[in-house]
């Protein structure tokens, strides 16, 4: 146990590492997304009272595509040198490293989302109507969704051609319940329209669901070759 | 085995003609929808079949993950390929059913919309299985096709949820069924379900022929190599 950890933990670590010295990642989603942002914002009237209910799709899809960006470049950079062969042979589990890179890419999408985040609600002129704190549980547990699922199928798309265009192929379809479930909490808090209980318990049980499951298989797909 | 094809092929045909004629000819009209009702003796079976081959591509790729057997691959893609085709005519038959009864073509119903993201699913299965060529093609689909299978339940769940708490245009169900027209529906039943694994198991038939041909070719060009 301990040693999973402290392999996730010195991998996690040096990913952060690469990333904050280059920032590519980084940097490519955040001006990505201000473009989704920007084009929405021409594409549905910010202004208009609507806007309040559709701004938690907006924002979400906005993340969506974004997290898709950082996801296909979670294990390009392994591919290089034959990183990844490396791995396969040290005996470190499989989970830690699909840890590192799952808890690499939440942190990466996290603050890309508190960057974005306020931008996006001075463009739609939004503040929140029911309790704002909830927005926090539900940031954090749909980007979960996303990057789990997301760092697990761009590992399965690796093997494939058109990797690019194979991780939003097999993502979206999977994800379909999380994101239903982060726009509608979402619209309901940003609109102080009733209770988002049942939408954070259901983005809950998604997490749960599919971080063991993706565990439980990290280890087939990472042999897969 | 072989010899068993052409007599059940003519058999299912034979039936599927039987049941056309009873479903068209024989059940009776039906009050208020008139004669477009009779789409459902070709809906609701073609959906159970459609669910019937996506379990049996879930159990295949379960088989597949725990023993390794290319046999279970082998009935995974015909599975899964078959169900899409399945779930294709439900997708299509559901909306000129909707368009005269409801009034509408689509409506983002529980079951409607699970049956159109179950068949997203297998759609990027397949897209799966296209665009990888390695030889861990069945692999990865096999892990695909679990995760599928645990985002149905979650799916169904959220939309139940989001559309109970909407007004939804009144869903046909409920009241009882004509005894005339339960009769027409089962045979239909039978009979679909038949035709559906009639196919699945040709197309496993073929799936398994082509492997052995691309065995015996990449031998045959290995023994060249070695002459």
């Amino acid at each position: 146990m301990s040693s999973l950890r402290s392999i996730t933990l010195a991998t996690l670590r040096k990913d952060i590492r690469l990333e904050w010295r280059s920032r590519d990642a980084l940097n490519s989603m955040l001006f990505f997304s201000l473009l989704v942002v920007v084009i929405f914002s021409f594409s549905f009237d910010p202004n208009a009272e609507e806007s309040r209910e559709i701004a938690g799709g907006l924002i979400w899809v906005a993340f969506l595509f974004a997290a898709v960006v950082a996801l296909n470049q979670t294990w390009a950079r392994e591919l290089r040198n034959q990183v990844l062969d490396a791995y396969r042979v040290s005996p470190a589990p499989a989970n830690s490293l699909f840890l590192a890179k799952a808890l690499g890419n939440f942190i990466l999408v996290s603050l890309l989302e508190a960057v974005m985040a306020p931008l996006f609600m001075i463009f739609y002129n939004l503040r929140a109507l029911g309790p704002a704190w909830q927005l926090i549980p539900v940031g954090s547990l749909g980007t979960w969704a996303l990057v789990v699922n997301g760092t697990f199928f761009a590992a399965m798309s690796l093997r494939t051609r058109n990797r690019e265009i194979m991780l939003p192929l097999l993502l979206f379809p999977i994800s379909i319940p999380a994101v239903q479930s982060m726009v509608e909490a979402t619209r309901i808090i940003l609109a102080g329209d009733g209770s988002a209980r049942f939408w954070i318990v259901l983005l809950l049980t998604y997490d749960v669901v599919f971080t063991t499951a993706c565990l439980a298989l990290f280890e087939t797909i990472l042999q897969a070759e | 085995m072989k010899r068993a094809f052409p007599i059940l092929a003519v058999l299912t045909a034979l039936l599927l003609a039987y049941a056309f004629y009873e479903a068209i000819w024989v059940a009776p009209t039906e009050r208020t929808m008139g004669d477009v009702q009779r789409i459902f003796y070709y809906h609701v079976p073609s959906a159970w079949t459609a669910f019937c081959l996506f379990f049996t591509n879930l159990i295949a790729s379960i088989v597949y993950l725990v023993w390794k057997s290319s046999k279970a691959d082998a009935l995974a893609v015909a599975a899964a390929e078959v169900g899409v085709i399945f779930c294709t005519v439900v997708l299509v038959t559901g909306p000129i059913w909707a368009r005269p009864v409801w009034g509408i073509w689509w409506t983002w119903d529980v079951r409607l919309t699970s049956t159109l993201v179950l068949w997203l699913i297998y759609m990027s299965y397949l897209v799966l299985r296209r665009f990888s060529d390695s030889s861990q093609t069945p692999k990865l689909a096999a892990v695909l096709a679990i995760f599928g299978a645990l985002d149905v339940p979650l799916v169904y769940f959220s939309i139940w949820f989001f559309r109970t708490q909407h007004p939804q245009p009144v869903i046909g169900g409920g009241g009882s069924l004509d005894p005339r027209m339960l009769r027409v529906f089962l045979i239909n039943l039978a009979v679909f379900s038949l035709f559906g694994a009639m196919v699945c198991w040709w197309r496993y038939r073929l799936e398994w022929l082509q492997r052995e041909v691309e065995e015996v070719e990449s031998l045959e060009s290995l023994s060249g190599v070695a002459q």
